[in-house]
């Protein structure tokens, strides 16, 4: 399945952030956005994820589920990380995993991302590298192809940021697609690169 | 686990859990109740009549405390974004979660009335079918607020513009609230008759504030 964007504009607060921006992913393939500060990398992702209203141009997610919009078959990891502090690091993925519709057994997620042990713990307790790997954990267990990662290596400590990159490069292997803006570089090779706000 | 029941089991537990408001509208409806007396005198036939609407005053107020967390707190930490990814429609959700608020907050005022009435000089009667009006009339409360919790999901401090757009659409319900208590106690007119115009307008705020906020959080999210 390929992602296809054609003339996508976006306005947000009443300023174009960008416009008439065009590109594709295939799969199997994860493309860089880059960008000053402002440029529009955040609103670009979240146009994707359905969150931001396009203002103009076409999104099309070729080959995929007719029946479902991009958002439904795509993962959006943010700036915050949807976990509510009261409960523990199993329930807030067990939740995620239910709502959106995961099969994957909590227990193995929570592995993954090395979380396991603390599995009980109340969310609020959890270090910022922690909430992060949470909500890492979450892409792991739900299946979705494309991937939305904004700055997903903020708050994440080498050796995270090293088991990111291979749980990347597996979700690649498998045919799946990734964006991720970002600032530096974020340890998958042969990333293309849509540099926002550069050009006119 | 569905996904709605999963959302209304999160949303449950976290007003049970410390810190999530759940017995926060009961408090306060005891604080209410409690303190009516004092402010009235001892004059127990004018608390007698009043009764009931102290009683669904307290409760209407009770039930807009923590409305306004409802939705801004899935908001503020990115819940909100991937509720709204998810196949289950935001109209369902949003109804799950205001069910499970009205399960938190407005069953609880419920199950308070009849101890409540005591203060107030209400017999035990009376105090029944106070309890009965407001069973079928805090969902309304609850499904109404669910409307001024959408359109000011994105401001920090939306509780008092949240209050301001509610309250006057709270007031038919009040009106057929108190009417069919008074109607209970004291008559003339038959309890049926407020009664079910009461319920009618539950059933319609069920409906209208579930479409109603979703269409305003959509709209919020740009």
């Amino acid at each position: 399945m390929r992602l296809e964007a054609s003339d996508l504009t976006c306005i947000r607060g009443g300023r174009e952030i960008f416009a008439g921006l065009s590109f594709s992913v295939d799969p199997g393939e994860i493309l860089l956005v880059t960008g000053r500060n402002g440029a529009g990398k955040s609103s670009l992702l979240r146009m994707i994820a359905g969150l931001v209203r396009i203002a103009a141009g076409r999104l099309v997610l070729r080959g995929g589920d007719p029946e479902r919009t991009v958002a439904e078959q795509a993962h959006y990891l943010g700036h915050w990380d949807a976990l509510k502090p009261s409960l523990s690091v199993a329930e807030n993925l067990a939740f995620w995993v239910h709502y959106l519709g995961g099969v994957g057994p909590v227990g193995q997620a929570l592995e993954t991302v090395g979380l396991d042990a603390l599995a009980d713990l109340p969310a609020a307790y959890l270090s910022a590298g922690q909430r992060r790997r949470l909500s890492i954990a979450r892409l792991v267990a739900i299946q979705r192809p494309v991937w939305l990662l904004d700055e997903p290596t903020s708050a994440l400590d080498r050796q995270a940021q090293e088991d990111l990159a291979r749980l990347m490069q597996r979700h690649l292997a498998n045919g799946g697609l990734i964006l991720a803006a970002t600032h530096g570089p974020i340890g998958v090779d042969g990333a293309r690169q849509l540099r926002l706000g550069s050009a006119a | 686990m569905s996904p709605l029941v999963a959302l209304f089991v999160r949303d449950v537990r976290l007003a049970v859990r410390v810190g999530g408001g759940g017995g926060i509208g009961v408090l306060f409806f005891l604080i209410v109740v409690t303190l009516t007396p004092f402010a009235i005198g001892p004059d127990l036939a004018l608390l007698g009549r009043i009764g009931p609407a102290i009683l669904w005053l307290g409760a209407l107020l009770a039930s807009l405390l923590t409305l306004d967390r409802l939705l801004a707190a899935d908001h503020e930490d990115g819940s909100l974004d991937l509720i709204l990814m998810a196949e289950t429609p935001l109209e369902l959700a949003v109804a799950a979660k205001a069910l499970a608020h009205w399960m938190t907050t407005g069953l609880p005022l419920v199950a308070a009335t009849p101890l409540l009435g005591l203060f107030l000089n209400l017999d035990a009667a009376a105090s029944a079918a106070v309890a009965l009006t407001l069973l079928a009339g805090t969902p309304a409360l609850t499904f109404i607020g669910l409307i001024g919790a959408a359109l000011s999901v994105a401001l920090r401090r939306g509780g008092l513009l949240l209050a301001v757009l509610v309250l006057p659409l709270t007031v038919p319900v009040l009106i057929f609230g108190v009417a069919a208590s008074n109607a209970a106690i004291v008559g003339p007119l038959p309890f049926g008759t407020p009664f079910t115009i009461l319920c009618a307008l539950t059933l319609t705020s069920l409906v209208v504030g579930t479409f109603a906020a979703a269409a305003a959080l959509r709209h919020g999210m740009e």
